[in-house]
Protein backbone atom coordinates (compact mmCIF):
# COMPACT_ATOMS: atom_id res chain seq x y z
CA UNK A 1 0.00 0.00 0.00
CA UNK A 2 1.48 3.29 -1.05
CA UNK A 3 0.51 7.07 0.47
CA UNK A 4 0.10 9.22 -2.80
CA UNK A 5 -0.58 12.24 -1.18
CA UNK A 6 -0.69 13.88 2.44
CA UNK A 7 -2.17 16.89 3.64
CA UNK A 8 -2.51 18.33 7.04
CA UNK A 9 -5.19 20.64 8.92
CA UNK A 10 -5.65 22.09 12.07
CA UNK A 11 -8.64 21.33 14.65
CA UNK A 12 -8.85 24.06 16.83
CA UNK A 13 -12.06 26.18 15.92
CA UNK A 14 -15.43 25.51 14.50
CA UNK A 15 -14.22 27.25 11.45
CA UNK A 16 -11.62 24.38 11.14
CA UNK A 17 -14.37 21.62 11.38
CA UNK A 18 -15.75 23.04 8.56
CA UNK A 19 -12.84 23.18 6.55
CA UNK A 20 -11.95 20.03 7.26
CA UNK A 21 -15.19 18.60 6.30
CA UNK A 22 -14.20 20.90 2.87
CA UNK A 23 -11.04 19.25 2.40
CA UNK A 24 -12.49 15.42 3.27
CA UNK A 25 -14.73 16.11 0.59
CA UNK A 26 -12.49 17.80 -2.20
CA UNK A 27 -10.50 14.79 -1.93
CA UNK A 28 -13.39 12.24 -1.50
CA UNK A 29 -14.28 13.41 -4.63
CA UNK A 30 -10.51 13.15 -5.93
CA UNK A 31 -10.71 9.52 -5.54
CA UNK A 32 -14.31 9.02 -7.29
CA UNK A 33 -16.16 8.24 -4.40
CA UNK A 34 -19.75 8.11 -5.29
CA UNK A 35 -22.42 10.62 -3.16
CA UNK A 36 -23.17 8.17 -0.72
CA UNK A 37 -19.61 7.16 0.06
CA UNK A 38 -18.53 11.20 -0.19
CA UNK A 39 -21.41 11.68 2.29
CA UNK A 40 -20.33 8.95 4.60
CA UNK A 41 -16.60 10.03 5.29
CA UNK A 42 -17.69 13.80 5.52
CA UNK A 43 -20.28 13.04 8.45
CA UNK A 44 -17.70 10.37 10.32
CA UNK A 45 -14.56 13.27 9.50
CA UNK A 46 -17.22 15.89 11.03
CA UNK A 47 -17.95 13.60 14.63
CA UNK A 48 -14.09 12.82 15.00
CA UNK A 49 -12.96 16.13 13.98
CA UNK A 50 -15.40 17.81 16.55
CA UNK A 51 -14.34 14.72 18.92
CA UNK A 52 -10.86 16.23 18.58
CA UNK A 53 -12.32 19.59 19.18
CA UNK A 54 -14.24 19.38 22.27
CA UNK A 55 -12.62 17.05 24.06
CA UNK A 56 -8.98 16.88 22.92
CA UNK A 57 -8.71 20.23 23.18
CA UNK A 58 -7.83 20.72 19.67
CA UNK A 59 -5.07 18.91 17.29
CA UNK A 60 -4.53 17.58 14.08
CA UNK A 61 -6.26 15.60 11.32
CA UNK A 62 -3.78 13.93 8.83
CA UNK A 63 -5.40 12.99 5.28
CA UNK A 64 -3.85 10.82 2.96
CA UNK A 65 -5.04 9.04 -0.38
CA UNK A 66 -3.64 5.52 -0.25
CA UNK A 67 -3.46 3.37 -3.01
CA UNK A 68 -3.52 -0.39 -2.50
CA UNK A 69 -3.21 -2.88 -5.23
CA UNK A 70 -6.10 -1.73 -7.58
CA UNK A 71 -8.13 0.66 -5.21
CA UNK A 72 -8.00 3.86 -3.87
CA UNK A 73 -8.87 5.03 -0.28
CA UNK A 74 -9.26 8.25 1.98
CA UNK A 75 -7.67 7.69 5.43
CA UNK A 76 -7.75 10.42 8.12
CA UNK A 77 -6.18 10.63 11.19
CA UNK A 78 -7.52 12.17 13.95
CA UNK A 79 -5.24 13.49 16.78
CA UNK A 80 -4.53 15.11 19.75
CA UNK A 81 -2.54 15.51 23.31
CA UNK A 82 -6.10 15.76 25.30
CA UNK A 83 -6.81 14.10 28.70
CA UNK A 84 -6.84 10.50 26.48
CA UNK A 85 -9.66 8.05 27.08
CA UNK A 86 -9.95 5.60 29.78
CA UNK A 87 -12.47 3.57 28.73
CA UNK A 88 -12.77 2.54 24.87
CA UNK A 89 -15.25 0.19 25.13
CA UNK A 90 -17.27 2.45 27.47
CA UNK A 91 -17.19 5.87 24.59
CA UNK A 92 -17.71 3.46 21.57
CA UNK A 93 -21.16 2.35 23.34
CA UNK A 94 -23.99 3.99 21.38
CA UNK A 95 -25.44 6.87 23.59
CA UNK A 96 -22.78 7.45 25.70
CA UNK A 97 -21.17 10.75 26.15
CA UNK A 98 -19.45 12.87 28.39
CA UNK A 99 -20.44 15.96 27.23
CA UNK A 100 -24.14 16.51 26.76
CA UNK A 101 -24.22 14.54 23.35
CA UNK A 102 -25.96 12.17 21.57
CA UNK A 103 -22.82 9.99 21.86
CA UNK A 104 -23.32 8.47 18.70
CA UNK A 105 -20.32 9.64 17.23
CA UNK A 106 -17.23 7.33 17.51
CA UNK A 107 -19.72 4.67 16.80
CA UNK A 108 -21.26 6.48 14.11
CA UNK A 109 -17.71 7.39 12.51
CA UNK A 110 -17.29 3.42 12.73
CA UNK A 111 -19.98 2.31 11.14
CA UNK A 112 -19.89 4.85 8.70
CA UNK A 113 -15.80 4.01 7.99
CA UNK A 114 -14.44 0.48 5.98
CA UNK A 115 -11.51 0.81 8.67
CA UNK A 116 -11.59 2.16 12.37
CA UNK A 117 -8.52 2.24 15.08
CA UNK A 118 -9.02 4.14 17.92
CA UNK A 119 -6.23 3.96 20.53
CA UNK A 120 -5.87 6.11 23.43
CA UNK A 121 -3.59 6.73 26.55
CA UNK A 122 -4.97 8.25 29.37
CA UNK A 123 -3.47 11.73 29.87
CA UNK A 124 -1.11 11.91 26.83
CA UNK A 125 -4.26 11.88 23.50
CA UNK A 126 -6.48 9.96 21.08
CA UNK A 127 -5.44 9.16 18.26
CA UNK A 128 -7.97 7.80 15.47
CA UNK A 129 -7.72 6.64 11.91
CA UNK A 130 -10.42 5.89 9.86
CA UNK A 131 -10.51 4.50 6.11
CA UNK A 132 -13.18 4.38 3.38
CA UNK A 133 -12.04 2.64 -0.19
CA UNK A 134 -13.32 2.92 -3.12
CA UNK B 1 25.06 73.13 17.07
CA UNK B 2 22.49 70.10 17.11
CA UNK B 3 19.62 70.83 14.87
CA UNK B 4 15.87 70.18 16.58
CA UNK B 5 14.82 68.07 13.54
CA UNK B 6 10.92 68.75 15.31
CA UNK B 7 11.76 72.68 15.23
CA UNK B 8 13.13 72.59 11.58
CA UNK B 9 9.65 70.60 10.43
CA UNK B 10 7.10 72.71 12.28
CA UNK B 11 8.50 75.74 11.12
CA UNK B 12 8.88 74.43 7.65
CA UNK B 13 5.28 72.86 7.68
CA UNK B 14 3.55 76.33 8.83
CA UNK B 15 5.73 78.95 6.35
CA UNK B 16 5.28 76.82 3.17
CA UNK B 17 2.30 75.12 3.88
CA UNK B 18 -0.09 76.60 0.55
CA UNK B 19 2.88 74.76 -1.50
CA UNK B 20 2.76 71.32 0.83
CA UNK B 21 -1.03 71.05 0.64
CA UNK B 22 -1.18 71.76 -3.67
CA UNK B 23 1.40 69.33 -3.37
CA UNK B 24 -0.59 66.59 -1.13
CA UNK B 25 -3.70 67.17 -3.32
CA UNK B 26 -2.01 66.49 -6.56
CA UNK B 27 -0.27 63.26 -4.73
CA UNK B 28 -4.18 62.36 -3.88
CA UNK B 29 -5.49 63.23 -7.12
CA UNK B 30 -3.49 61.00 -8.42
CA UNK B 31 -3.99 58.00 -6.26
CA UNK B 32 -6.57 55.52 -6.91
CA UNK B 33 -8.93 56.72 -4.24
CA UNK B 34 -10.68 59.42 -6.55
CA UNK B 35 -10.79 57.25 -9.50
CA UNK B 36 -12.56 54.74 -7.81
CA UNK B 37 -15.36 56.84 -7.09
CA UNK B 38 -15.94 56.33 -3.52
CA UNK B 39 -15.13 59.72 -2.26
CA UNK B 40 -15.72 62.54 -4.11
CA UNK B 41 -12.71 65.57 -4.62
CA UNK B 42 -14.60 68.38 -2.48
CA UNK B 43 -14.66 65.91 0.68
CA UNK B 44 -10.79 65.12 -0.04
CA UNK B 45 -10.11 68.16 0.20
CA UNK B 46 -11.75 69.32 3.11
CA UNK B 47 -10.23 66.58 5.17
CA UNK B 48 -6.74 67.15 3.91
CA UNK B 49 -7.06 70.96 5.27
CA UNK B 50 -8.35 69.72 8.35
CA UNK B 51 -5.69 66.96 8.92
CA UNK B 52 -3.18 69.74 7.84
CA UNK B 53 -4.18 72.28 9.73
CA UNK B 54 -4.30 69.66 12.97
CA UNK B 55 -0.50 68.18 11.99
CA UNK B 56 0.78 71.42 11.90
CA UNK B 57 -0.53 72.58 15.50
CA UNK B 58 0.28 69.20 16.86
CA UNK B 59 3.67 69.81 15.73
CA UNK B 60 3.80 73.71 16.71
CA UNK B 61 2.96 72.43 19.97
CA UNK B 62 6.52 70.33 20.46
CA UNK B 63 7.86 66.78 20.10
CA UNK B 64 6.88 63.97 17.70
CA UNK B 65 5.63 61.49 19.31
CA UNK B 66 2.54 60.56 17.45
CA UNK B 67 1.00 59.02 20.81
CA UNK B 68 1.09 62.15 22.95
CA UNK B 69 -1.68 64.33 24.04
CA UNK B 70 -0.19 67.09 22.03
CA UNK B 71 -1.02 64.71 18.64
CA UNK B 72 -5.00 63.25 20.25
CA UNK B 73 -7.13 65.24 18.34
CA UNK B 74 -5.03 65.08 15.34
CA UNK B 75 -5.42 61.30 16.03
CA UNK B 76 -9.50 61.74 16.24
CA UNK B 77 -9.80 63.16 13.05
CA UNK B 78 -7.62 60.70 11.50
CA UNK B 79 -9.66 57.82 13.11
CA UNK B 80 -12.69 59.03 11.96
CA UNK B 81 -11.67 59.65 8.49
CA UNK B 82 -10.39 55.85 8.54
CA UNK B 83 -13.19 54.41 9.72
CA UNK B 84 -15.26 55.77 7.23
CA UNK B 85 -13.15 54.62 4.85
CA UNK B 86 -13.70 51.25 5.98
CA UNK B 87 -17.62 51.20 5.98
CA UNK B 88 -17.10 53.03 2.26
CA UNK B 89 -15.19 49.92 1.09
CA UNK B 90 -11.56 51.62 0.60
CA UNK B 91 -9.05 49.46 0.10
CA UNK B 92 -5.79 49.54 2.85
CA UNK B 93 -3.43 50.88 0.33
CA UNK B 94 -5.39 53.33 -0.30
CA UNK B 95 -6.44 54.10 3.43
CA UNK B 96 -2.76 54.31 4.24
CA UNK B 97 -1.82 56.51 1.55
CA UNK B 98 -3.95 59.36 2.51
CA UNK B 99 -1.44 59.95 5.38
CA UNK B 100 1.98 58.31 3.18
CA UNK B 101 1.28 60.65 0.33
CA UNK B 102 2.19 63.80 2.39
CA UNK B 103 5.83 62.75 2.75
CA UNK B 104 6.56 63.73 -0.38
CA UNK B 105 5.33 67.41 -0.35
CA UNK B 106 7.21 67.75 3.16
CA UNK B 107 10.55 66.46 2.15
CA UNK B 108 10.02 68.73 -1.01
CA UNK B 109 8.91 71.71 0.92
CA UNK B 110 12.22 71.08 3.99
CA UNK B 111 14.73 70.90 0.69
CA UNK B 112 12.94 74.23 -0.31
CA UNK B 113 13.94 75.66 3.42
CA UNK B 114 16.90 74.44 3.77
CA UNK B 115 19.01 74.34 0.77
CA UNK B 116 22.46 73.73 2.04
CA UNK B 117 22.36 72.80 5.02
CA UNK B 118 22.65 68.72 5.06
CA UNK B 119 22.27 68.54 8.48
CA UNK B 120 19.52 70.59 9.26
CA UNK B 121 18.04 69.03 6.19
CA UNK B 122 18.49 65.19 7.66
CA UNK B 123 16.66 66.35 10.87
CA UNK B 124 13.85 67.44 9.29
CA UNK B 125 13.37 64.64 7.06
CA UNK B 126 14.00 62.24 9.87
CA UNK B 127 11.23 63.99 12.20
CA UNK B 128 8.65 64.14 8.93
CA UNK B 129 9.37 60.30 8.45
CA UNK B 130 9.14 59.47 12.13
CA UNK B 131 5.93 61.04 12.79
CA UNK B 132 4.06 60.02 9.72
CA UNK B 133 5.08 56.38 9.48
CA UNK B 134 2.90 56.28 13.20
CA UNK B 135 0.64 58.27 11.83
CA UNK B 136 -0.08 55.99 8.88
CA UNK B 137 0.14 53.08 11.51
CA UNK B 138 -2.46 54.42 13.71
CA UNK B 139 -4.76 54.61 10.88
CA UNK B 140 -4.45 51.44 9.52
CA UNK B 141 -5.29 50.29 13.25
CA UNK B 142 -8.32 52.07 12.85
CA UNK B 143 -9.08 50.99 9.22
CA UNK B 144 -8.43 46.98 10.44
CA UNK B 145 -10.52 47.65 13.44
CA UNK B 146 -13.63 48.97 11.69
CA UNK B 147 -13.31 45.92 8.63
CA UNK B 148 -13.79 43.79 11.79
CA UNK B 149 -16.52 45.54 13.02
CA UNK B 150 -18.22 45.73 9.70
CA UNK B 151 -17.61 41.97 9.04
CA UNK B 152 -18.72 41.04 12.34
CA UNK B 153 -22.06 43.00 11.73
CA UNK B 154 -22.18 41.31 8.33
CA UNK B 155 -21.62 37.41 9.90
CA UNK B 156 -24.58 38.43 12.26
CA UNK B 157 -27.08 39.91 9.39
CA UNK B 158 -26.26 36.75 7.50
CA UNK B 159 -26.81 34.73 10.39
CA UNK B 160 -30.12 36.38 11.03
CA UNK B 161 -31.21 36.50 7.05
CA UNK B 162 -30.44 33.30 5.82
CA UNK B 163 -33.30 31.79 8.81
CA UNK B 164 -36.04 33.20 7.36
CA UNK B 165 -39.12 31.69 8.80
CA UNK B 166 -41.76 31.60 5.77
CA UNK B 167 -45.84 31.28 6.25
CA UNK B 168 -47.22 28.78 4.07
CA UNK B 169 -50.74 29.51 4.96
CA UNK B 170 -52.54 30.30 8.09
CA UNK B 171 -51.25 28.15 11.03
CA UNK B 172 -48.41 25.89 8.37
CA UNK B 173 -44.68 27.40 8.84
CA UNK B 174 -41.31 26.50 7.06
CA UNK B 175 -38.02 26.91 7.74
CA UNK B 176 -35.71 26.33 5.02
CA UNK B 177 -32.24 25.64 6.53
CA UNK B 178 -29.11 27.00 4.03
CA UNK B 179 -25.56 26.15 5.03
CA UNK B 180 -23.69 24.78 7.94
CA UNK B 181 -25.43 24.59 10.82
CA UNK B 182 -23.24 25.87 13.78
CA UNK B 183 -24.31 26.43 16.98
CA UNK B 184 -24.54 29.95 17.02
CA UNK B 185 -27.09 30.04 13.88
CA UNK B 186 -28.57 27.31 15.72
CA UNK B 187 -29.54 29.45 18.40
CA UNK B 188 -30.86 32.27 16.04
CA UNK B 189 -32.98 29.23 13.96
CA UNK B 190 -34.28 27.93 16.65
CA UNK B 191 -35.57 31.46 18.04
CA UNK B 192 -37.38 32.51 15.21
CA UNK B 193 -38.89 29.58 14.90
CA UNK B 194 -40.61 29.71 18.45
CA UNK B 195 -40.95 33.22 18.00
CA UNK B 196 -43.21 32.88 14.50
CA UNK B 197 -45.04 30.05 16.15
CA UNK B 198 -46.27 32.09 18.92
CA UNK B 199 -46.84 34.83 16.55
CA UNK B 200 -48.79 33.02 14.01
CA UNK B 201 -50.70 30.42 15.91
CA UNK B 202 -49.15 27.59 14.05
CA UNK B 203 -50.17 24.50 14.28
CA UNK B 204 -47.60 22.84 11.83
CA UNK B 205 -43.67 23.87 11.07
CA UNK B 206 -42.18 22.28 8.31
CA UNK B 207 -38.04 22.31 8.49
CA UNK B 208 -36.81 21.68 5.33
CA UNK B 209 -32.85 20.63 5.14
CA UNK B 210 -32.23 20.19 1.32
CA UNK B 211 -29.73 23.11 1.81
CA UNK B 212 -27.84 21.44 4.76
CA UNK B 213 -24.75 19.67 3.25
CA UNK B 214 -24.06 17.67 6.20
CA UNK B 215 -26.42 15.85 8.97
CA UNK B 216 -23.88 15.07 12.04
CA UNK B 217 -24.68 13.91 15.43
CA UNK B 218 -24.53 17.77 16.40
CA UNK B 219 -27.11 19.00 13.46
CA UNK B 220 -28.96 16.33 14.29
CA UNK B 221 -29.29 17.31 18.21
CA UNK B 222 -29.97 20.78 16.53
CA UNK B 223 -32.87 19.68 15.04
CA UNK B 224 -34.11 17.42 17.99
CA UNK B 225 -34.27 20.57 20.45
CA UNK B 226 -36.21 22.24 18.25
CA UNK B 227 -38.68 20.04 17.15
CA UNK B 228 -38.98 19.43 21.10
CA UNK B 229 -39.39 23.21 21.95
CA UNK B 230 -41.80 23.97 19.06
CA UNK B 231 -43.89 20.60 20.37
CA UNK B 232 -43.77 22.03 24.02
CA UNK B 233 -45.55 26.20 21.91
CA UNK B 234 -48.08 23.45 20.67
CA UNK B 235 -46.97 23.10 17.33
CA UNK B 236 -45.79 20.08 15.23
CA UNK B 237 -42.72 19.52 13.40
CA UNK B 238 -42.08 17.93 10.00
CA UNK B 239 -38.92 17.47 8.13
CA UNK B 240 -38.67 17.62 4.30
CA UNK B 241 -35.30 17.80 1.96
CA UNK B 242 -33.73 14.73 3.85
CA UNK B 243 -31.79 13.37 0.64
CA UNK B 244 -31.12 9.73 -0.05
CA UNK B 245 -27.30 9.91 1.00
CA UNK B 246 -28.48 11.77 4.50
CA UNK B 247 -30.94 9.38 5.14
CA UNK B 248 -28.31 6.44 4.92
CA UNK B 249 -25.45 8.64 7.13
CA UNK B 250 -28.37 8.85 9.54
CA UNK B 251 -29.49 5.31 9.73
CA UNK B 252 -25.72 4.68 10.10
CA UNK B 253 -24.95 6.93 12.82
CA UNK B 254 -27.71 5.87 14.52
CA UNK B 255 -30.02 8.92 14.71
CA UNK B 256 -33.21 8.74 15.13
CA UNK B 257 -35.64 11.96 14.25
CA UNK B 258 -38.59 10.63 15.75
CA UNK B 259 -40.69 13.12 13.44
CA UNK B 260 -42.55 12.45 10.08
CA UNK B 261 -40.88 13.02 7.09
CA UNK B 262 -41.21 14.10 4.01
CA UNK B 263 -39.02 14.06 0.69
CA UNK B 264 -39.77 17.61 -0.15
CA UNK B 265 -41.05 20.72 0.66
CA UNK B 266 -44.03 20.68 -1.28
CA UNK B 267 -45.05 16.66 -0.10
CA UNK B 268 -44.55 17.99 3.66
CA UNK B 269 -46.59 20.90 2.54
CA UNK B 270 -49.54 18.67 1.36
CA UNK B 271 -49.16 16.80 4.70
CA UNK B 272 -49.64 19.87 6.68
CA UNK B 273 -52.73 21.15 4.94
CA UNK B 274 -54.47 17.83 5.10
CA UNK B 275 -53.53 17.75 9.08
CA UNK B 276 -54.84 21.10 9.05
CA UNK B 277 -58.62 19.75 7.60
CA UNK B 278 -57.22 21.55 4.40
CA UNK B 279 -57.46 19.34 0.83
CA UNK B 280 -55.63 21.38 -2.83
CA UNK B 281 -58.40 20.03 -5.62
CA UNK B 282 -57.78 20.30 -9.30
CA UNK B 283 -60.07 22.79 -10.57
CA UNK B 284 -62.41 22.10 -13.58
CA UNK B 285 -60.35 22.90 -16.41
CA UNK B 286 -60.77 26.40 -17.03
CA UNK B 287 -62.46 28.16 -20.13
CA UNK B 288 -58.32 29.08 -21.70
CA UNK B 289 -57.44 25.60 -21.58
CA UNK B 290 -61.04 24.28 -23.51
CA UNK B 291 -60.47 26.50 -26.16
N1 LIG C 1 -10.58 12.83 21.37
C1 LIG C 1 -11.17 12.51 22.54
N2 LIG C 1 -10.51 12.77 23.71
C2 LIG C 1 -11.11 12.45 24.90
N3 LIG C 1 -12.31 11.90 25.03
C3 LIG C 1 -13.01 11.62 23.90
C4 LIG C 1 -12.48 11.90 22.60
N4 LIG C 1 -13.38 11.50 21.68
C5 LIG C 1 -14.41 11.01 22.36
N5 LIG C 1 -14.22 11.05 23.70
C6 LIG C 1 -15.12 10.57 24.76
O1 LIG C 1 -15.97 9.61 24.20
C7 LIG C 1 -17.33 9.96 24.41
C8 LIG C 1 -18.18 9.47 23.27
O2 LIG C 1 -17.87 10.18 22.07
P1 LIG C 1 -18.95 10.29 20.93
O3 LIG C 1 -18.39 11.09 19.82
O4 LIG C 1 -19.42 8.91 20.61
O5 LIG C 1 -20.16 11.02 21.63
P2 LIG C 1 -20.29 12.59 21.99
O6 LIG C 1 -19.21 13.37 21.33
O7 LIG C 1 -20.38 12.69 23.47
O8 LIG C 1 -21.69 12.97 21.35
P3 LIG C 1 -21.98 13.13 19.78
O9 LIG C 1 -20.72 12.84 19.05
O10 LIG C 1 -23.05 12.15 19.48
O11 LIG C 1 -22.45 14.53 19.58
C9 LIG C 1 -17.31 11.45 24.56
O12 LIG C 1 -18.43 11.93 25.30
C10 LIG C 1 -15.99 11.66 25.32
O13 LIG C 1 -16.16 11.40 26.68
MG1 LIG D 1 -18.75 13.20 19.33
Amino acid sequence: MTVTKTETLPVRSGDDVVRVRQRVRALAVEIGLGLVDQTKIITAASELARNTLDYGGGGDVCMEIVQAAMRKGLRLTFEDHGPGIADIEQAMTDHYTSGGGLGLGLGGAKRLSNEFHIESTPGSGTRVTIARWK
Amino acid sequence: MKTDGAEVLSKTVTQDEAAILDAWNAALREGTSLQSGRIREAELQTQVKAVFGQIRDALASGGLDADAAGFASLRETLADISRSRAIQGFTPTDTANFVFSLKEPIFDALKRMLDGDATALAAGVWAAGKVLDRLGLQTMEVFLASREEVIGRQGQEIAELSTPVVRLWDGILALPLIGTLDSARTGVVMENLLQAIVDEEAEIAIIDITGVPTVDTLVAQHLLKTVAAARLMGADCIVSGIRPQIAQTMVHLGVELNVVSKATLADAFAVALKRTGRKVVRQQAPAEERR
